[in-house]
């Protein structure tokens, strides 16, 4: 026996693997576009979350005598908005809830859709009948339509907002995860752990979990990027941020008005939204390719 | 084939059930009385009792629904608390406003789609494909409210081409197919366009990248088909998906219409929506909600069934 094991060992190639998560890291980084946009996301998170300290004018503070002054004035470096509050500023800071309350539901729509999705795939039978014939409803709504029926009938609010997206969320990701989770359930290595003596709790968590996380959160990802435009839409509708906290979709409503003063600065929030939204699409559909999942 | 319609619809019911279970629950999860929007701010507990048995809101909730669901059935969905006026009424004319919106931005945004995803997908890793892809997904990465005012910035305020916002000259309110009203769908239908241009260039790229790897295009080509021909074929292949994910498209644009309606201020049945969200009229939320999601609910039984009809596979399955 321990002969049997040395002369393997011996055989066995000294060049180190790399593994999964390490393959698909390093596609990721030689991936031109992927990287560009993340770091493009990086920038605007971290400068939304250390705003207080980039030297930046109040994004409350307004003059009722420099209002909407254009871009480019002394100063007001993207110009100022319709209560003269400074828009550099406003737009920095408006990242912080913007981002939130965008990426937020998806979260809470990851986790609550996967355990879901993984229960009902995994234990099949009048259970999986009941969770997916549930989730078929929501998806007799148009995901927009869902969102703003649920929200215009909580009434406006953040919280309301993230409650109403993630309802609408999790649907979609419950649907992916017991897709892939029926077809991880009847794999060898699945049934060898059942034979093994593992439980159904065991299974789940230990062999079904780590096989359907990539392809549950590649799609979370290509989320975003709605969940973005919802959120900010939401607020857009006047039924999430309420005034005067700076947040890209509120900004947007609040200036729409302004369009025939000063077009330009009105259109900048939406700028915001465009960016963050097409870089995560874009680093969803890099990571797809890197993690090789096919639709 | 008749026989599968039948299981179809069949299937519709319960779906149908619970999207109006769905929409009746949403006027009970609302904080609060439902009938603070219609009550005085100094209404009497008298009055307050006297409107609620008038609503019916003081029977138990199951029973409510069933009165609810019979009444809806039977065309009646109650009086909108706003105008006093019939809550199917109103919806059924601003769903008319809605559906020429989306037809039209279906019939720029879909055309768009299927040239742009073909061209893509039969030139795969060119610059050609580069450029449509690029395209396809800033398409669905556009917050399509925002492009709107973008629009409205550049072609009303800065070259003064097209009105901003309203349905015809005059605010009349009454539709018709002359360039005085044309011009006031242009902007609009654009904006919706954007999201279904995209998400079929991606649809269409995709399949038509799928079907040209296939062996059986290896054969037809083999078999000396002209380039035409094979392009029928591939044509055919990717219809039923095509037609699926258009089906889809056309009922996101006529019920998500609220963000665009909104900007253009387009009086279909988002703007309804909108106004019954901060006017609190609670049977014109529910109304025009049941409304649009059984509109959505029928197109997808129809996409099935269109589906089928042309791929007999489908049937079998």
């Amino acid at each position: 026996m321990t002969v049997i094991t040395e002369s393997v060992l011996q055989a066995a190639p000294v060049t180190k693997t790399r593994g999964y998560w390490g393959t698909v890291g390093r596609r990721i980084l030689r991936d031109k576009v992927s990287l560009i946009c993340a770091c493009v996301l990086i920038a605007i998170f971290l400068s939304a979350l250390f705003a207080p300290w980039l030297g930046l004018a109040d994004p409350y503070q307004g003059s009722m005598i420099r209002r909407l002054r254009p871009i480019g004035t002394p100063n007001y470096p993207l110009g100022s908005d319709e209560l003269g509050r400074d828009m550099l500023a406003r737009l920095i800071y408006g990242g912080r809830l913007s981002l939130i309350i965008g990426i937020l539901p998806v979260v809470f729509a990851f986790m609550i859709g996967t355990v879901l999705g993984i229960v009902a795939g995994y234990v099949g039978g009048k259970l999986n009948t009941a969770i997916m014939r549930t989730v078929d409803v929501f998806f007799a709504f148009p995901s927009v339509l869902l969102a703003i029926a649920i929200s215009g009938a909580l009434g406006a609010g953040i919280v309301n907002s993230i409650v109403s997206l993630t309802i609408v969320f999790v649907p979609q990701i419950t649907r992916v995860a017991e897709s892939v989770t029926t077809g991880v359930r009847n794999m060898d290595f699945v049934d060898a752990a059942r034979a093994s003596g593992a439980g159904a709790l065991t299974i789940m968590r230990v062999h079904i979990l780590g096989n359907v996380l990539g392809p549950i959160f590649v799609y979370s990802t290509g989320l975003i990027s709605v969940s973005m435009i919802l959120a900010a839409g939401l607020s857009f509708l006047g039924l999430g941020t309420k005034p005067p906290e700076p947040e890209w979709g509120l900004m947007l409503n609040t200036l729409r008005t302004a369009i025939y003063v000063n077009p330009w600065v009105a259109a900048l929030p939406g700028v915001m939204i465009f960016a963050v939204s097409i870089c995560f699409n874009l680093l969803s559909d890099g990571l797809r390719s890197a993690m090789d999942i096919r639709e | 084939m008749l026989a599968y319609v039948a299981r179809r619809f069949v299937y519709a019911v319960p779906i149908v059930l619970s999207v109006a279970l769905v929409c009746f629950l949403l006027v009970h999860i609302t904080p609060g009385d439902p009938l603070v929007a219609v009550l005085p701010a100094d209404a009497s507990q008298e009055l307050a009792a006297q409107l609620r048995t008038a609503y019916g809101f003081d029977r138990p909730l199951p029973v409510q629904f069933g009165l609810w669901l019979w009444k809806a059935v039977h065309g009646d969905l109650g009086n909108s608390i706003a105008t006093g006026r019939p809550v199917l009424s109103e919806v059924i004319r601003a769903v008319a406003n809605t559906v020429t919106l989306a037809v039209v931005a279906a019939v720029i945004g879909f055309t768009l789609g299927l040239f742009f995803g073909i061209v893509a997908g039969y030139f795969r890793n060119t610059w050609i494909d580069k450029v449509a892809t690029s395209v396809a997904i800033a398409g669905v990465s556009l917050p399509h409210y925002w492009l709107g005012m973008v629009l409205v910035i550049i072609f009303s305020v800065q070259l003064n081409w097209l009105p901003a916002v309203g349905a015809g000259p005059g605010g009349s309110g009454e539709w018709k197919w002359d360039w005085a009203h044309l011009s006031y769908l242009v902007l609009p239908a654009i904006t919706t366009s954007v999201i279904p241009m995209g998400i079929v260039t991606r649809t269409v790229r995709a399949l038509t990248g799928d079907i040209l790897s296939q062996d059986f295009v290896e054969a037809l080509r083999a078999k000396g088909l002209s380039e035409t021909h094979v392009f029928r074929h591939v044509i055919k292949n990717a219809a039923p998906t095509a037609l699926a994910v258009m089906g889809l498209q056309l009922g996101y644009m006529l019920g998500g219409s609220i963000l665009i309606e909104t900007v253009f201020s387009w009086p279909g049945s988002g703007l309804l929506l909108n106004s019954a969200i901060f006017q609190r009229d609670l049977p014109l939320l529910q109304g025009t909600i049941l409304v649009l999601a059984l509109f959505f609910v029928f197109l997808n039984l129809m996409v099935d069934i269109a589906q089928a009809s042309i791929d007999p596979r489908i049937k079998r399955g």
